[in-house]
């Protein structure tokens, strides 16, 4: 069997609020494998991005209250240093985000912004460059060479998520986490830069970790998938198994709610209500509120993971085979 | 119940800021002395030869004697009504000007805003103080003319965000019902408008009227403002530093006081911008 | 960005003409005649025609006006002062440098002692310094600048003796008035340098520059001052009038004979051809120093260089 490269151990994040603590993200565990394309799915504020931007010790504010384990190959990132995970920042672990404008730093040039990455490594400053202008050309950036020496607003959005994407690779990273990728981009980019990820996986046998409340993206390019709601996994497993055979409620009312092609359509603003914001941790199911299926249990009693198969798992009374949420399966 | 909720809510919000609650009491403080400004003071300020001139705080004289033979407690209680007459006079002022041009700007859009931006432009070109100098050269020395010199100088602060307000505000809904109804610019400005700009006003006068105090103050200062001889702080100040070898209290009290309220309306402007206006602190 | 420029100057050219023809009308706008304010009330009114006639006060405005302009650009010809009975000028050759003087050590010294401190409580922010530093600027900016002046003398010139308080005859006289002047505009500087720092800390760039593996000093140094350093700049450039206009009241108060206390003085009794001339010259510094700040965010900001043809600030 397979190392895991990545896996989340009942990791709980909660937010220090004025007058109590927000419950972002509760007792998420999830498992990924080398050269695999995990996807992390859910609606605005589910708390996905919370997740991704945990695990590179990113979450702003210092407000943030962590529980549970973060293990990248069998070390616990929680327990690094500052100095220890700057080392594992870009160096094991890339990660690109959803706003490629806000994320590239506007006085500097692409190719300064690339190869300031690849100098960390002890690279002269021109052999850098030419590294960079060589990923710029990995990433199919139309004249490579030229555009390194372009400032960032100068160049258009799916330009400027491959410039992330050729910074976050430059150093070969074992994992790449896509937060959004390509929420910000039309159609047409997005499809390209979807490819890019893919071709990554198969060339540099990349994991990735894709955030992404699109679920079209998800059916085309994940190999395996967690459905997030209200900062817990609600359903998580082999791609082709949920969308073959979706358990949770949730789930269902998502793939209801899917695409028919349009990317506009494939966003996830078709269920009614919105995400709730959890304050207080009392007892009940966090979707019971817009499920349609809710019973009295639901909103009394926190159902446990079910597990459905060896892969397949859900958090609802609903689904059948109910299995203690023991992870030993996984 | 939706109103007085919210009412209620701002009430605990400002029982709740430190600054805010600071700043009122160090208000309160000076209002009361300003309102029993009489009841307080020992002597009248224009009194002289209380006692000996140049006396060094005493058990009589608590704040000392001036070169007149003074007594400086009473001048600087006399002078907390100069001071807060002078911070209710000049925000009304710059309020006036600066909504009206800024609603009208806002409003009218084109050529008006664009002549109004000029005008705007042409006050940056000249530095707040010196400005002031020299529209109290043309207006004549005197405490009411340097108000209305620092307002003139002023008023464009809050035009503005007015303007903008003003702007963004105009094609609402309810604003183009009014159209349709039939209101005129006049109504349309300042009854269905203004209302939504007020919460924002009260931040932004609460924010400049420490500036507007110390203006004036400093015109006093120089000789332009209050002529003797009033208890104007600013005044006193100018004639302490010409003593402040022999008598340095003359320098310092008065400039106490000033801190003492200017810091007042500073802590209250910073908690009420918090209260009503979160997204202006952002961090 | 040449494009830019070109707008920026013309623009700043355009508020120059628009203030000088303001400062021109301040003779008009007064009551009564420009001749009454030179000469004595008891010369005769064919005595007075005469002075007018001599002065150039009977032609058409406009024609004065360029007269006024034309002796200014040719000749830096600013007239006579009425008062002094000698070219405003020379009055002013000996007085600027001094207040250049005065508010270049100001300038220099708030900036070293400003950025520092800004930078330092953004970073740690809600620290014991950044808390005192809050309290402090709320209390400084209080002050208003004649008082800090007082307050220093009294401390250190009264108090201690070891500084002189007045005058202007060697370096030592310039310390007491350069730390008041520092005093009364440096809380507002080390308030917008710190948020300027935390603004860009929250910059999703800071983030990605976090996770491609750069230290953290490379972040604070490469990616988050040299961004906040662009707004603080602009700032410094436009802190400078308003330090000649603070140096007014320091001036007065530390007795130094500069363009200031000159103007002051001349407002005083009315000798308006200094006050024309003062005026004018710091409305031009105001908006050279506009002008020399939209260059170095051009340089600075490459959004700016390369896009900015027009819109505004």
């Amino acid at each position: 069997m397979k190392e895991t490269l990545l896996s989340l151990e009942h990791l709980s994040i909660d937010y220090k609020i004025k007058g109590g603590y927000l419950s972002a993200v509760h007792d998420v565990s999830m498992d990924l494998y080398p050269g695999e394309i995990f996807a992390v799915v859910g609606e605005s504020g589910c708390g996905k991005s919370t997740v991704a931007h945990s695990i590179m010790r990113l979450l702003s504010g210092g407000n943030a209250k962590i529980e549970g384990k973060i293990l990248f190959e069998g070390w616990d990132l929680r327990n690094y240093t500052e100095k220890e995970m700057e080392a594992v920042r870009g160096r094991e672990i890339g990660m690109i985000f959803q706003n490629p404008l806000d994320s590239l730093n506007p006085v500097y040039t692409v190719g300064n912004q690339v190869s300031e990455a690849i100098m960390l490594d002890r690279v002269e400053k021109q052999e850098a460059m030419k590294r960079a202008i060589a990923l710029f050309q990995d990433v199919k950036m139309p004249d490579a060479g030229e555009r390194a020496n372009s400032f960032p607003h100068e160049l258009s959005g799916g330009m400027r998520q491959r410039v992330m994407i050729a910074m976050m690779l430059s150093r070969d990273p074992r994992l790449l986490i896509a937060d959004e990728p390509t929420t910000a981009l039309d159609v047409t980019i997005e499809a390209q830069i979807l490819e890019i990820i893919k071709e990554l996986k198969q060339t540099h046998n990349t994991a990735i970790l894709m955030i992404t409340h699109n679920f079209g993206l998800v059916a085309e390019a994940a190999d395996k998938i967690a459905v997030m709601y209200a900062g817990e996994v609600v359903e998580s497993g082999d791609v082709f198994e949920i969308f073959e055979r979706p358990m949770h409620p949730y789930t269902k009312l998502l793939m209801q709610a899917l695409p028919r092609k349009t990317k506009k359509e494939g966003r996830l603003q078709t269920i009614d209500g919105s995400v709730p914001r959890i304050l207080d941790k009392k007892p009940g199911c966090r979707f019971a509120n817009r499920c349609p299926y809710a019973t009295e249990t639901c909103r009394t009693q926190t159902p446990a993971v079910a597990q459905i198969s060896e892969t397949h798992r859900c958090r609802c009374f609903l689904a059948p085979d109910e299995i203690p949420s023991d992870r030993k399966g996984a | 119940m939706n109103e007085r909720g919210k009412a209620k809510e701002t009430l605990q919000a400002c029982l709740k800021n430190g600054e805010f609650m600071v700043g009122l009491l160090i208000l309160a403080s000076v209002f009361l002395v300003a309102i029993f400004s009489e009841q307080i003071a020992h002597y009248g300020y224009t009194e002289q030869l209380v006692g000996p001139k140049f006396q060094p705080p005493s058990a009589e004289f608590w704040f000392g004697t001036d070169e007149l033979g003074r007594d400086v407690f009473s001048r600087v209680v006399a002078g907390t009504r100069i001071t807060l007459w002078v911070a209710f006079i000049g925000a009304t002022l710059e309020l006036v000007l600066g909504v009206t041009v800024g609603l009208i700007c806002g409003y009218f859009g084109n050529w008006v805003d664009r002549v109004f931006s000029f005008l705007t432009d042409l006050t940056w070109c000249i530095p707040g103080t010196i400005l002031a100098l020299a529209v109290v050269t043309l207006l004549g020395k005197g405490l009411t003319n340097s108000v209305i010199a620092i307002s003139l100088v002023s008023w464009a602060s809050y035009a503005r965000p007015v303007r903008a307000k003003t702007m963004s505000l105009k094609n609402m809904a309810f604003v183009e019902t009014g159209t349709a109804f039939g209101e005129t610019a006049f109504s349309l400005m300042f009854r269905y408008i203004l209302p939504n700009v007020v919460p924002s006003l009260i931040v932004m006068v609460s924010m400049s009227l420490p500036a507007t105090i110390l203006s004036t103050t400093t015109l006093s200062f120089l000789g332009l403002g209050s002529q003797a001889p009033s208890p104007d702080w600013g005044l006193a100040l100018s004639k302490g530093i010409e003593y402040i070898i022999r008598a340095p209290w003359l320098s310092i009290f008065p400039g106490v006081a000033l801190v003492y309220t200017v810091l007042g309306f500073n802590l209250l402007g910073e908690g009420l911008r918090d209260i009503l206006d979160p997204h202006m602190k952002a961090q | 960005m040449k494009g830019y420029l070109i707008k920026r100057v013309l623009q700043g050219i355009l508020l120059i003409v628009a203030v000088s023809i303001l400062v021109f009308s301040l003779l008009y706008m007064m009551p009564g005649n420009p001749v009454d304010m030179i000469v004595d009330r008891k010369v005769s009114l064919e005595k007075k025609a005469e002075i007018a006639h001599e002065m150039g006060y009977d032609q058409p405005l406009p024609q004065q006006y360029f007269r006024w302009v034309k002796g200014i650009v040719v000749e830096h010809d600013f007239g006579n002062s009425t008062r002094y009975k000698v070219p405003v000028a020379d009055l002013l050759r000996d007085r600027i440098p001094r207040s250049l003087v005065l508010c270049g050590w100001s300038l220099l010294i708030e900036m070293v002692i400003a950025l520092p401190i800004g930078l330092l409580c953004a970073i740690k922010k809600n620290s014991f310094f950044d808390r005192f530093t809050v309290v402090f600027t709320l209390i400084l900016t209080a002050m208003p600048a004649f008082w800090l002046g007082a307050l220093l003398i009294l401390t250190f010139g009264v108090g201690l003796k070891v500084l002189p308080i007045s005058g202007f005859k060697g370096p030592e006289y310039l310390i007491l008035p350069v730390f008041a002047l520092v005093s009364a505009s440096i809380a507002g500087t080390i308030r917008l340098t710190k948020a300027e720092v935390l603004e860009v800390l929250n910059e999703k760039y800071v983030t990605t520059a976090t996770a491609k593996g750069l230290p953290k000093r490379t972040v604070m140094f490469k990616h988050v001052l040299r961004n906040a350093l662009i707004i603080v700049t602009v700032q410094v450039f436009m802190s400078i009038p308003w330090l000649i206009s603070g140096a007014v009241v320091i001036e007065k108060i530390f007795d130094i004979p500069g363009m200031g206390g000159l103007l002051l003085n001349s407002i005083i009794v009315q000798d308006f051809p200094v006050v024309q001339a003062v005026l004018l010259i710091v409305a031009a510094l105001t908006v050279v120093c506009n002008l020399a700040s939209d260059i170095v965010i051009g340089i600075l900001d490459p959004r700016i260089r390369i896009s900015m043809g027009g819109g505004d600030k």
